[in-house]
This record gives structure tokens, C-alpha cells and sequence, in this order.
């Protein structure tokens, strides 16, 4: 059976909906602590379809795809809560945090766009540093990010009187609050793969596709280049700045350490590791990764008692061994991502690789 | 200018340091045109590795100077045949894949490694034993200890000996060749496998050198120590022109160097606004601005199309 297919008829269309619906209340029998990973996993959705449109579609490598996260969380974190005494409302603080990225997009990307493959991967890289570095020590001489203690009781999403965070009774279900937020989520992760899906085979989108493939070539049928590219950075900026406000709102607390290179890593993982440029694996890279760990964490003690009778090893640094693993194994024998676009598919099995 | 002189010195050690593993960068990328991400859990490895065959030789009785060489001895060993199997395992599989596949498996690789490290060597930071004594010297106002002098002397001489070995010997000319081209080296009968099962192998004893010296340095080793250090040498790698051995030695030193006064005189150039906390963004900044003048390093060739 086709999945392209079955996913565009209404049968489809619907069943997926009725799924999507009915999963957070699934999850919440094994407790609010999966709805929170639920919530996690389509933040991560998010952040990898952002990231997807720069490296999956117009093939920049970004190594610091989470400073342009941390941008959002910390805009919504100063805007929100009792650190600088600011409430300010969502319509206000979203787009401020998502034109905040877009411009630190611009800025990191217009002097080093020209540069090529993995040049620009370190200086990415070094740029996600950079930031990480700063909201680190910017608590003195005059304190704006508090620094490594991060900033707490930042205000939950609301619209009007609506809160997203505690228990709240709509047409007779109790619902929680991560429930509430998974979503909010689900109709942001929405709103993106739309985005995708029209960008991908708009003009920008084929352009984008042609820079990916032959820069050179791109550029003597006429293309931008280097407005496009910047396009994409910017774009994928955004989308990165939006998920960090939704993120800084959901945990009520931010500090640098959410924002180390190894979370930038983790998104490439996601978009690779998926399928890159193909957004069903992208989607499917990112839930995989989101879910596995957390998987890992509740079956690694468990399993060694079984085995063995006994902890040999610690679950926690052994879960994250099954995971690199896991991600070695993966792309060892799934080169292009686990569920990689048919063309792409196609390409390497002619070329015989 | 007491400050400058002394900033200069400890600017050179850390230099050295990262040009040992900037040259385990380099060497891979030349050859393959992959970033091998789990060079700086090697690196981590060749640490903690030392501090144990070490730590129990001179427990049973060892002179400490005996105890320390048959530890670098032991960590240079083990991070050549953990260099070997990196290649084997993750790389040598997908040596015809989408590029960023490779990528993946190095990062996973890393994980893997640094939780190996962490289920043998523990949580907490160790302590490394101290080989040499403390002696200190002066010099035109400098102070710099026996184990900094050692540590520039080190490098210096295990540079010159790769220098040798890539310029003067077959295998090094075979290794120059697959650089350049490897389907034409492999027509003239060079053994494409070996070259780059060596380049690895070659790559992860620098790197157990240089791991070996920061723990003698800092006397303090951790499994996590690899990441920021691997980040940093390969900077210097990109810095220098990556794929060029002399651009690593020299970016390597040039960032211990810009590392070092930078943190040495921020605090008074900015008027007390920026503190020495900052040191780790000078290396990003210094890469960034370099790259926006030179696009493929310093000493790089103009690189081809290799998006």
C-alpha cells in the first residue's frame, strides 16, 4: 500500500486526524509524564521540518540551528515573566521572538553564505556557541539573562482568559495542561508541514532544490543564489524562533544549558536520520528520536534486572549507548535516512551506491 | 608587556596542544572530505587511559617518569586500535553515501564512546598523577614550568616525525595521492583501504599524544573533556585551511595564542564589560571573521566545488 496515497484521501486524512486526536488521552493512562514527551516529540517535529528547509531543501549544513531556538525561548522567557517584570501577550511576543531569529539569521547568514559545505557548518557552529556563551554570562554587569541559573516562572500560554497550563474541562473531559499544549503543537506542526509541502515545489522551493544540487549550475540558469539562500536561513530561523517561545512557555523556565551544541546536533540527527528533504521521514526522524530515549529510559533498568538480575551498567549511560548506537546502525544500513523521498531513493540506487 | 610575554607562553602550550589534534581533523578530512566528530572522545580516551595504566604502575612501585611512558605508550596503543575500528565500523561502510550520513554514524559514535567512558572511568572528574616535578622557570619575564616547556618539545617533535612521514616516505606519498585523487591513486596501485585505515590510525595516535598532554597540563581529566576540546582543534583545523597539515599546526597555535591574550586583555577593553568567562567565544569569532576574508582558511587551497 501506498502511504503517499492513503495519506491524501479523506479515509486518510481522517483516521490520521482521529489518531492524532486521541493520542495525547492514550498516552495520559501511562501517566501526564508521556504527554509531556508527546509534546516534546512535536516540538521536535517542529524544530526538524524548520530545519529541513535549510538543510533538507537548499543543502546548507547549519550546526547551530538552537541559537536561533534560544533567541525565541529567551524573547519569550524576558518578555513573560517576573525577571523584568513583563507580561506581555502572545500575539506580541511570537512574532517579536520569530523576527528576532529571523534577524540573527540574517545576520550570521549574510557574511558567511558564500562560504562552502563544511566551512559553513563550523561557522554555524561556532555561532550556536557564541550565543550559548553570551546568555551564560550576560548576568553582569547588568543582569539580562541570569545566567547559568536560567529564568523561572516564566507566564504558560494563554489567549485571554484561556490557560494552557493546569486542568481545565472542555465539553466534559478533563484536560491537562500538557494535553492542551500538545495541541497548540499539533496545529503549529501543521501550519509547518503545509508551509513545506507548498514551499517545496514553489519556485523558491525548485530553486532551493537547485542550489542543493549544483550551486554553479543554479546560479547560470539565473537563480539568486545568495538571496535564496539567505531566504532559507532566515526562514528556518524563524520557525526556530517560534518553537523556543512555545518551548520557554511550556517549561516555565529556561536556562543556556538547554541550548548546547549536542540539541543542534540532535535536530541534524533527526532530519538525516529521517529521510533529509523528505517530510514524512522528517517527521518520523524526529518522533523516533524524541521517543527512543525516553523509551530507553524506562526499559533499560527493567531489562538488565530480567537479564541479568542485577544492574551491570548504569541505565542512564547505557540507554545513551544503545542511542548512538542505534544511530550508527541506522545509517549503516539505511544510508539515505530511514524513510528517504522516492527520487532520492531512486538516485542511489541507478548510481549503483 | 609582563602579561603579554606570559599570555604568549601559555597561549603556545594550549596552541600546541590543538594543533596534536587539529593534525587528527585534518589528516581525515584531506583524504576522505569527512569531519570524523568522534576524534575528541579519542583524545578523551587517550587521557583516561594514561591516568590508569599510570596511576596502578605507580601504585605497584614504578618510577613515576617509567610509570608515565608506559601509560602514553599504552593510551597511544589503544586510540590507534580504537582509531582502526572508528574507520572499520562507521566509516569505511558508508564511504559511498549521501554525505551527511557519515556525519550521523561519527556524532552516534561519539555517544557511544563518551558513555563507554563513562560505565568504565565513572561520573567524577579524576585526577591526573603528576609526572614531573614543579619547576619553574623564568624567562624575560615569563614564568613557564618543565611541563609546559615538555609539552611545546612534545608536539613540536611528533609534528616533525607526521611531517616526515607524509613527505618522505611511500606510504605518505600514497597518502598525498588519495588526497588528491583517490580513484587515480587506487588506477596506480595505491591501497586506497589501507591509506585511509592509516590516516585514522596515524590521526588517533596524535590525538592520544596531545590527550596525554592536557592531562599532564591540567592534571585533571573528565569523560566528558573531549567535546570542547575536539570543538576547538577543530576550529584550528578549519582556521588553518582544513585537509592542510601545516595550516593545522598553524591555525592551532594561532588559536591558543588568540585564546589566551584575548582572555588575558578583555577585561580591559572593555572597560571591566566582558570578563575572562568569555574566552571560548574568541576562537568562534576569530574563525568567523577569518573565514569572511579567506573562505577556505588561512593557508587552504581554493577549494573546489564540494557542497
Amino acid at each position: 500500500m501506498n502511504f503517499g496515497h492513503f495519506f491524501r484521501s479523506t479515509v486518510g486524512i481522517a483516521t490520521l486526524a482521529a489518531l492524532l486526536v486521541a493520542l495525547p488521552f492514550v498516552a495520559a493512562m501511562g501517566g501526564q509524564a508521556w504527554v509531556r514527551i508527546l509534546d516534546f516529540a512535536i516540538l521536535y517535529v517542529f524544530l526538524a521540518l524548520g530545519l529541513n528547509i535549510v538543510v533538507g531543501l537548499a543543502g546548507l549544513l547549519d550546526l547551530g540551528y538552537i541559537a536561533f531556538y534560544a533567541v525565541g525561548a529567551y524573547t519569550w522567557a524576558l518578555l513573560a515573566s517576573p525577571h523584568f517584570g513583563l507580561h506581555w501577550p502572545i500575539w506580541a511576543i511570537l512574532p517579536i521572538g520569530a523576527g528576532l531569529a529571523c534577524l540573527a539569521g540574517v545576520v550570521l547568514g549574510s557574511p558567511t553564505l558564500k562560504l562552502r559545505g563544511d566551512y559553513l557548518a563550523i561557522v554555524t557552529l561556532g555561532f550556536g556557541e557564541i550565543v550559548r556563551i553570551f546568555l551564560n554570562n550576560l548576568n553582569a554587569p547588568f543582569n539580562i539573562t541570569n545566567g547559568p541559573q536560567g529564568i523561572t516562572l516564566i507566564d504558560p500560554v494563554s489567549f485571554g482568559a484561556f490557560q494552557f497550563s493546569g486542568t481545565t474541562q472542555i465539553l466534559g473531559f478533563a484536560v491537562s495542561g500538557p494535553q492542551k499544549y500538545y495541541f497548540l503543537l499539533v496545529a503549529l506542526a501543521i501550519l509547518v508541514v503545509i508551509i513545506n509541502l507548498r514551499l517545496q515545489n514553489s519556485r523558491i522551493g525548485r530553486a532551493w532544490q537547485a542550489i542543493r544540487e549544483d550551486e554553479i549550475a543554479a546560479k547560470a540558469i539565473g537563480i539568486n543564489t545568495r538571496n535564496l539562500k539567505l531566504l532559507a536561513f532566515a526562514m528556518g530561523a524563524s520557525f526556530g524562533g517560534v518553537a523556543g517561545g512555545i518551548f520557554s512557555a511550556m517549561q516555565g523556565f529556561v536556562s543556556p544549558e538547554s541550548f548546547s551544541l549536542i540539541e543542534s546536533i540532535m535536530i541534524l540527527a533527526m532530519v538525516v536520520l529521517g529521510g533529509m528533504g523528505h517530510i514524512p521521514g522528517v517527521i518520523l526522524g524526529a518522533v523516533l528520536l524524541t521517543v527512543l530515549p525516553e523509551v530507553l529510559r524506562y526499559g533499560v533498568g527493567p531489562l538488565q534486572m530480567a537479564l541479568f538480575g542485577k544492574m551491570l551498567a548504569d541505565p542512564e549511560s547505557l540507554r545513551m549507548l544503545v542511542f548512538g548506537l542505534a544511530l550508527v546502525l541506522v545509517m549503516r544500513f539505511k544510508p539515505a535516512g530511514l524513510w528517504p523521498s522516492p527520487e532520492r531513493q531512486r538516485e542511489l540506487q541507478e548510481t549503483g551506491k | 608587556m609582563d602579561i603579554f610575554l606570559q599570555q604568549i607562553v601559555n597561549g603556545l602550550v594550549q596552541g600546541s596542544i590543538y594543533a596534536l589534534v587539529a593534525l587528527g581533523y585534518t589528516m581525515v578530512y584531506g583524504i576522505m572530505g569527512l569531519i570524523n566528530f568522534a576524534h575528541g572522545e579519542v583524545v578523551m580516551i587517550g587521557t583516561l587511559v594514561t591516568i590508569t595504566v599510570a596511576g596502578t604502575l605507580i601504585k605497584a612501585g614504578m618510577p613515576v617518569a617509567v610509570a608515565g611512558l608506559a601509560g602514553m605508550m599504552a593510551a597511544v596503543l589503544v586510540c590507534m586500535a580504537l582509531g582502526w575500528a572508528l574507520e572499520r565500523v562507521a566509516y569505511r561502510p558508508l564511504r559511498n553515501a549521501p554525505r551527511l550520513t557519515p556525519l550521523i554514524t561519527a556524532i552516534g559514535m561519539s555517544i557511544v564512546l563518551q558513555n563507554l567512558a563513562m560505565m568504565v572511568w565513572g561520573r567524577n572528574y579524576l585526577t591526573f598523577p603528576s609526572f614531573l616535578p614543579n619547576m619553574d622557570f623564568e624567562l624575560a619575564g615569563a614564568h613557564f614550568t618543565a611541563i609546559q616547556v615538555i609539552i611545546v618539545l612534545v608536539s613540536a617533535a611528533t609534528m616533525g616525525a607526521l611531517l616526515l612521514l607524509v613527505y618522505r616516505t611511500k606510504l605518505g606519498m600514497a597518502m598525498r595521492a588519495t588526497a588528491q585523487n583517490p580513484a587515480v591513486a587506487s588506477l596506480m596501485g595505491v591501497n586506497i583501504n589501507r591509506v585511509i585505515a592509516a590516516a585514522f590510525v596515524i590521526g588517533s595516535a596524535l590525538g592520544a599524544v596531545a590527550g596525554v598532554m592536557v592531562g599532564a597540563y591540567y592534571e585533571i581529566a573528565h569523560y566528558q573533556m573531549g567535546f570542547m576540546l575536539g570543538l576547538k582543534a577543530f576550529t584550528a583545523a578549519v582556521l588553518g585551511g582544513i585537509g592542510n597539515l601545516a595550516g593545522a599546526m598553524l591555525g592551532g597555535i594561532l588559536l591558543g595564542i588568540i585564546e589566551a591574550l584575548g582572555a588575558g586583555y578583555i577585561g580591559d577593553l572593555t572597560g571591566g564589560f566582558l570578563g575572562s568567562h568569555y574566552q571560548d567565544i574568541f576562537a568562534f569569532v576569530v574563525l568567523i571573521v577569518v573565514l569572511m576574508f579567506k573562505p577556505s582558511g588561512l593557508f587552504g587551497e581554493k577549494s573546489g566545488d564540494r557542497a
